[in-house]
């Protein structure tokens, strides 16, 4: 049985209940039910191929766009499960935003790229304000603020991934995913990373994948690892990297696995 | 880096720990004996073996420094998690518990070269029976670590009671020696003091006692001292 230990006592900002992920006939995410509580930082570790992408990407219906993709179980946000009928995902992708690993700005302006959103969603009159105020979140507007205007494909990778986050927060999301978002970046530009990361949840719920346990040590309140589409275990960070409960956390996270 | 390559480093570092236990083992070891001659030396009156304890404890000092050196190059490289990082964060405690045990070998060594030029006090009572609770505590601590059991760790923290109430009992027979032989008084003291850093080092075998059932069930039990440990009231009255 896992070791499931966080209980968001009612403050859950997302619940899963027996969610399951088929990519054809194999089960990439065999049941799992866990809570993330709001307005804190949870990281999903695992080895490669233990589902942790997969599981993230239905928090945000992101798996919809795989043909080959079925998912089952709920997923809970505001007591309402995602995956009913009548949820449109283009919202739930407006409300659940997601930071993938590789920075990948569209080829136009800082000022564009920001702004592509809520132009998006209607052309609101106050545009330049929630662009500088989601440059700022994004710790990137002292950088850019005198050339709006250039190409964001200028920009170097740290910031290119931090425009990318201020990207999503112009649409005012609640929850943050954020698919390995440092793993590409120099550990300069990362430690920026994450330390945003740090100042955003104090607004923002935020769910990381990470390949890289110091990172997940250094920025998660909570981490669940995973294996082989299992939760098996869940825990406050301190627990699972100074005192897992489970045999195979141990070995994942002190390197024996293998 | 794919588990195979995982696997490989992990037992790098698996031997790095081995070659790191095992200098706490040496550290220990020559603590143990440094005890133990310091108390041959208390018993036989012998001023130069007593001499020759107090001479060795550099080697001891020099396995703490290379020790903590290991250990912190170990913190900064590897990164360890879950039971490495426990272990290595309870090595660096250790080996300062270690050390301090070697330091009261040679406190007792002291009071041997005194006692070899004092008359000597016609019935230490207790002491011997003291003596051999307390290297046993060491021993078996260090056994337990070595062996990971904490049983054995908790075991060796019930034991520190009665060292307690030995040094009670050590105390007041000396006292009593001296006001019968007055004589005997500075050789009295002496034994008092050898007491005192007995359990000292009783104390500290249950420190590590605690160190270990930390490493291996990550569960703090100091300042516990209901579950594990004798409650600190019974310390002796010399215990200041």
């Amino acid at each position: 049985m896992p070791t499931i230990r966080v209980s968001a006592n009612g403050e859950a900002a997302l619940e899963t209940r027996d969610v399951r992920v088929r990519y054809g006939n194999n089960e990439a995410i065999k049941g799992i039910t866990m809570e993330i509580p709001r307005k804190r930082v949870v990281a999903l570790i695992g080895p490669s191929g233990c589902g942790k992408s997969t599981l993230l990407r239905c928090f945000n219906r992101m798996n919809d766009l795989v043909p080959s993709a079925a998912v089952t179980g709920e997923v809970l946000f505001h007591g309402e499960n995602l995956y009913a009928d009548h949820v449109d995902p283009v919202e739930v992708r407006r409300r659940i935003g997601m930071v993938f690993q590789k920075p990948n700005p569209f080829p136009k302006s800082i000022y564009d790229n920001v702004a592509f959103g809520p132009r998006l969603y209607g052309r609101p009159p106050d545009l330049d304000d929630i662009v500088e105020r989601s440059l700022r979140q994004a710790a990137l507007w002292d950088e850019v603020k005198d050339r709006m205007n250039d190409n964001a494909l200028g920009l170097s990778g740290g910031q290119q991934q931090r425009l990318c986050i201020a990207r999503a927060l112009a649409v005012t999301p609640e929850i943050l995913l954020m698919d390995e978002p440092a793993s590409a970046l120099d550990p300069i530009a990362s430690a920026k990373i994450e330390e945003l990361i740090q100042q955003l949840v104090e607004h923002y719920t935020i769910v990381i994948v990470t390949h890289n346990m110091q990172q997940a040590a250094r920025v998660s309140h909570y981490t669940a690892y995973l294996y082989i589409g299992e939760l098996i275990e869940y825990d406050d960070t301190n627990t699972i990297f100074t005192a897992p409960h489970e045999k195979h956390t141990e070995d994942y996270v002190t390197g024996r696995f293998g | 880096m794919s588990p195979a390559d995982s696997a490989r480093a992990s037992r790098h570092f698996d031997q790095e720990l081995q070659e790191l236990r095992e200098l706490l083992l040496r550290m220990a070891s020559r603590a143990e004996e440094q005890v133990r001659n310091a108390l041959a030396a208390v018993k036989q009156r012998d001023a130069q073996a007593a001499q020759r304890s107090i001479d060795r404890d550099g080697e001891i000092d020099a396995l703490e420094l290379e020790i903590e050196e290991r250990t912190i190059n170990l913190l900064a490289r590897r990164q360890p998690m879950a039971g490495d990082l426990r272990t290595l964060v309870m090595t660096l405690k250790i080996s300062t518990d270690i050390e301090r045990v070697g330091d009261h070998a040679v406190n007792i060594a002291q009071c041997a070269k005194r006692l070899a030029e004092a008359l000597p006090v016609p019935d230490v009572g207790d002491l011997d029976r003291m003596a051999e609770v307390s290297t046993g505590m060491l021993r078996d601590a260090i056994a337990a670590f070595i062996d990971r059991d904490a049983e054995l760790a908790r075991d060796v923290c019930q034991r520190d009671d009665q060292v307690d109430r030995y040094n009670d009992s050590v105390f007041r027979g000396m006292l009593s020696e001296m006001t019968r032989y007055p004589g005997a008084i500075v050789a009295a003291l002496q034994m008092m003091l050898v007491a005192r850093n007995l359990e000292r080092i009783a104390d500290l075998a249950t420190n590590l006692g605690e160190d270990v059932i930390y490493i291996v069930e990550a569960r703090t039990v100091k300042h516990h001292a209901g579950e594990v440990v004798s409650d600190v009231e019974t310390e002796g009255e010399f215990d200041q």
